[in-house]
């Protein structure tokens, strides 16, 4: 459904994408892993449209997505969970909710699909009338979970959705991935936790400095040698 | 007492104004981050409009908001599009610079236009009430700006309403906080500019034709305004809508208190001390969220 083909993207002068290609299929999983500055971030800003790539394309079902505006994008069934939340200061848990289903496709379900996300997240509707910034680290990233899944998406992509998070919460967090994948959304997960994410996954691939230098199912890459000296091992560099 | 009463309420009354025309700028500012200096020769413009239905047609000004409303609305869509939407395709720096520009000539030419119009000289609606006066202990309330606080009041507190519950009043906010993630959420950010660039405009062609019927215009005003309008916001913060009307009333009354201890020719400095204090204590603003 959605394949990344061989993209160079810059800010300004420097290259943070130097020919990245992805594919994610119908009910996927996948895992997109790389140290920090590889440029996952920048080829999701792609992908979402926030940033036009210099070469290459991006194609979503088929049809190029490179002249579509961002918010465009998002009613074509692509949503985004970003790195950091982003989530708006000023607002309720329940207006995140509702603005996620801002998109006139994503409108008409919307009180169905609260439903659904309060269902996954039980503790949002507990907290629906507070401020997000009263909530906690995991509790905000639940937020901009649902956020996006009130968008109706087709494919989710999250960007380092545990960050900063107790490894508890990851756990849980990535467990319910696995929940709203088996509820039909395919995933593109970009994620610090490469053990975890590679467990999760059904594929995965390797970016490091602007470039895939790996791919492969779960299993196939921990098996790798590269990937377990450099992820997973004792060794391992800590990102 | 009493002169110091009255002089107190004389400066809620003016304040009232101020903060409906802090509104509509902080708006603009806080959504697109474009300043529009050009913010008080709209305020001007809707004074004209006000007066110009009253004197062609007798419309009674209060009465003739129901037109500037709408006209100023469909007239800041226009701006919108001709001018201002240019600017919001650059980074927030180079945005604020050229918006500075834009709002400079929009200015220059609108304060050209409306000499040309309507001459330099000062005027003001008379309405065959506006010399009522409500008498309270002793204290005089003028009936026309008493109303004009109140009509300030309820179209502050509606687009209080419309940013907290209309879909696109939200998005506006989503916008203001972070175009990015308003974008990432499935939000078209430039509708969101355009509509509170036309309901800014809006609420600078109401807060006009509330200076003309309770105090008076000129071509000129246009700079005062602007002024006045600049230091609420800065005093208020971005962010919140009835914090900028406290905001407005807070400088009205300051400048009753100036004139009163330092003299009517100090009137005007309280408010540029306010801008520089508060930028220098809390550059946030009093009441920013």
């Amino acid at each position: 459904m959605l394949h990344v083909d061989n993209v160079e993207a810059s800010y300004g002068p420097f290259l943070a994408l130097s020919g990245a290609t992805l594919e994610v299929r119908v009910g996927e999983i996948v895992a997109l892993l790389g140290p920090n500055g590889a440029g996952k971030t920048t080829l999701i800003r792609c992908i979402a449209g926030l940033l036009r790539p210099r070469a290459g394309g991006i194609r979503w079902d088929g049809a190029s997505l490179a002249n579509v505006a961002a918010h465009r994008i998002v009613e074509r069934g692509i949503a985004v969970v970003p790195e950091g939340r982003r989530l708006f200061a000023t607002m309720t848990v329940e207006e995140h909710l509702d603005l996620g289903a801002f998109a006139p496709h994503a409108h008409a379900g919307r009180v169905q699909r609260l439903e659904e996300v309060y269902t996954i997240f039980p503790v949002l509707r507990e907290r629906r009338g507070q401020l997000v910034r009263a909530l906690s680290g995991g509790q905000q990233q639940m937020v901009a979970i649902g956020r996006a899944l009130m968008a109706a998406p087709r494919l989710l992509i999250l960007d380092e959705p545990s960050l900063g998070l107790a490894p508890r919460i990851v756990e849980s967090i990535l467990g319910v991935l696995g929940e709203i994948n088996r509820r039909g959304v395919s995933i593109l997960l970009v994620e610090q936790n490469v053990q975890a994410a590679l467990v999760l996954a059904h594929r995965g691939y390797i970016l490091e400095s602007g470039r895939i230098v790996g791919e492969g199912t779960g299993a196939a890459l921990m098996d790798d040698p590269h990937v377990k000296r450099a992820y997973l091992g004792p060794l391992a560099l800590r990102h | 007492m009493t002169i110091v009463l009255q002089q107190l309420v004389l400066g809620v009354l003016i304040g009232g104004l101020y903060g409906l025309a802090a509104a509509g700028l902080s708006l603009i500012f806080g959504v697109m981050k474009v300043l529009n200096v050009a913010h008080g020769e709209l305020i001007m413009l809707g004074g004209y409009g006000a007066f110009w239905l009253f004197a062609l047609s007798g419309l009674d000004p209060f009465a003739a908001l129901v037109v500037v409303i709408p006209v100023a609305l469909v007239g800041g869509a226009i701006l919108y599009w001709g001018l201002f939407g240019w600017v919001v395709r650059y980074h927030e720096e180079t945005r604020i610079k050229n918006s500075l520009l834009i709002g400079f000539g929009l200015g220059l030419a609108l304060h050209a236009a409306a000499v040309q119009l309507w001459t330099a000289d000062e005027r003001s609606i008379t309405t065959a009430y506006a010399g009522s006066v409500l008498d309270v202990g002793g204290v005089s309330l003028p009936v026309v700006r008493l109303a004009s606080l109140v009509i300030a009041f309820v179209l502050i507190g509606g687009l209080h309403l419309l940013l907290n519950h209309w879909r696109w009043g939200r998005a506006i906010r989503a916008t203001a906080d972070d175009w990015e993630a308003a974008l990432m959420t499935g939000i078209d950010v430039r509708r969101a500019y355009l509509i509170a660039f036309a309901i800014g405009t809006a609420l600078a062609g109401a807060a006009g034709t509330l200076v003309s019927v309770g105090y008076s215009i000129s071509p000129s005003i246009g700079l005062e305004w602007t002024l006045k309008a600049l230091i609420v916001v800065v005093l208020a913060g971005l962010g919140s809508m009835l914090g900028t009307f406290a905001g407005g009333l807070i400088l009205g009354v300051a400048e009753a208190c100036s004139a009163m201890v330092f003299g009517g020719p100090y009137r005007e400095v309280v408010g540029l001390v306010i801008f520089l204090v508060v930028l220098v204590a809390r550059p946030q603003g009093l009441f920013a969220k």
